[in-house]
């Protein structure tokens, strides 16, 4: 029962990792930009969140949609502030401006609310669960984070497949010159998927910061989560990188189950590396490129 | 007043001057056909109105008003919409999705996604499927239509003929026609002379960066385009 219940702790987890994810795939797949502050950007809505419950008092889950909107216009001007000039000039800046943003946004943090952690408090039900037998329970928490994770890839879904912008997505991956000629502004297209990036990365952020606490040094960690979910799921699917949060979240719990609590995060690393030499492309890899 | 009107266009690619001082005017309903050989400057000139190359001085005027400074998406809001060399289809897109984003900025006019495919019979069946599984004629004929969704004032063809069966080549230059109808004027660039001089009602045979020769193709003997083409 032990290896059913850290399993079904591995899917939950796994939820949580796939929102941190999603946002990093769709960046990179509509301007093949390699966000390396998107750890720290899932980070900074937690000290969002935080602000807001500090100043007006009420349930952090309230927080969530304000914080989804802040976040979203916060993604939207700092792509048409700063991104897009680098957008077109190859990987290297992008890695290198991105990388700077994760430090400013990390020292920002420490300057403004010290290294010590934080927590959002939401009452009971960060500790209520539902009791399936006396060694498996499911925590309330874990598994709205989970529902929410799958709501929120199936919405993204049918947004880049069903909606306007998001064939403006599509068709600015595909060929940036092509679309401008069909009149399409890519820096607002740009503007607006990193936007959304952001916005899904406050939810994943918030719930985190629901479910336990953080500090501002948490971004590179889940910079390496998000990055190995997307991998093994595969590039551009979005269904696949739930399945490889999933994966990963299932290899840091049965890992530690089986080995102990101390070789969680290893398991999940070699998992990841084992996946990546037998299948590099990912498991759900839709688009190949050449 | 003309609809497309440039003067005195110079452009470069780094230090390379491809256009010296072109001056053209191109009046509403007529198929400019700009012809000549490989490296001639006709394809930078497209450019230039499109939007994709900034001309380094002189003035494109479009119904009068001053463009030359203004990006290429926003031109397509006036309504110029290109026909790419390569034909440039979206191809991780399905076909009925490419001529939606040809549609972009929702100019109103005649062309709608029915209008293409009745203009486009071959593509009816393939409307669901990815741009990248279609052969190169039907990959032009999609990536006309996706300009013609555009509903445009000006449509500008690049290469259009470049590498497909005549048969093909045929049906593309019928489609002119009804194209007209619709109020589209056509600036085409072409290598292959033949065809395009049979639909032309204006031609501007280009080397070396300038236009060689101009005229009504009717007014113009093959000898004289032969020269200007070749520069002899």
């Amino acid at each position: 029962m032990d290896w059913v219940n850290a399993a079904v702790q591995g899917i939950l987890l796994g939820g949580l990792y796939a929102l941190f994810a999603v946002g990093l795939s769709l960046v990179f797949g509509t301007m093949r930009l390699v966000n390396l502050a998107h750890g720290d950007l899932t980070v900074l809505p937690a000290y969002v969140a935080l602000m807001l419950v500090n100043a007006f008092r009420f349930n952090p889950f309230y927080s969530i949609p304000i914080t989804m909107v802040i976040m979203f216009v916060f993604g939207y001007l700092l792509q048409r502030g700063l991104l897009n000039t680098i957008v077109r000039s190859g990987d290297i800046p992008g890695v290198i401006v991105t990388f700077g943003i994760s430090i400013v946004i990390q020292n920002a943090l420490l300057l403004g609310f010290t290294a010590n952690s934080q927590g959002l408090d939401a009452g009971s039900i960060e500790n209520g669960s539902i009791k399936i037998s006396d060694r498996l329970a499911i925590g309330w928490l874990p598994l709205i984070i989970f529902i929410m994770a799958v709501i929120v890839i199936a919405a993204l879904q049918i947004y880049t497949q069903r909606t306007k912008m998001g064939r403006a997505f599509r068709a600015v991956s595909d060929d940036q010159d092509a679309a401008r000629l069909m009149g399409i502004n890519n820096k607002h297209v740009w503007a607006v998927a990193m936007g959304v990036a952001l916005l899904i990365a406050a939810i994943g952020g918030v719930m985190m910061a629901i479910r336990t606490t953080f500090d501002p040094l948490l971004g590179s960690q889940r910079l390496i989560y998000a990055f190995e979910a997307v991998i093994i799921g595969g590039m551009g699917s979005s269904w696949g990188t739930l399945m490889g949060g999933v994966i990963l979240g299932l290899a840091q719990t049965l890992g530690a189950q089986a080995f102990g609590s101390a070789w969680s995060i290893l398991c999940g690393h070699v998992v990841f590396i084992i996946i990546l030499a037998f299948r590099p492309q990912g498991l759900l890899a839709k688009t190949v490129t050449a | 007043m003309s609809l497309l009107e440039i003067q005195n266009v110079n452009a470069y690619y780094e230090d390379f001057q491809a256009l010296y001082d072109i001056n053209l005017k191109i009046e509403e309903g007529d198929i400019y056909a700009c012809i000549g050989a490989n490296g001639a400057g006709k394809s930078t000139l497209l450019k230039t109105v499109a939007g994709t190359v900034i001309p380094k001085d002189g003035h494109i005027l479009f119904d009068g008003k001053p463009i030359d400074r203004m990006p290429a998406h926003k031109r397509v809001e006036l309504g110029i919409a290109s026909v790419p060399e390569g034909r440039r289809v979206f191809t991780s897109l399905s076909v009925h999705e490419n001529l939606l984003i040809g549609a972009y900025r929702n100019r109103k006019g005649p062309w709608t996604t029915d209008a293409v495919y009745e203009l486009f019979p071959l593509l009816v069946p393939l409307a669901k499927r990815q741009a990248s599984a279609l052969s190169g004629g039907e990959q032009q004929a999609l990536a006309i239509g996706r300009a013609l969704m555009a509903n445009p004032r000006l449509i500008l063809m690049d290469e259009v003929s470049l590498g497909l069966a005549p048969v093909v080549i045929k049906r593309i230059y019928e489609s002119f026609d009804t194209m007209l109808e619709s109020g589209c004027t056509i600036l085409v660039v072409e290598q292959d002379v033949q065809h395009v001089l049979t639909v032309a009602s204006q031609v501007a045979c280009f080397l070396e960066g300038r236009i060689a020769l101009e005229g009504p193709p009717s007014e113009l003997t093959s000898e004289q385009i032969t020269a200007a083409y070749f520069g002899v």
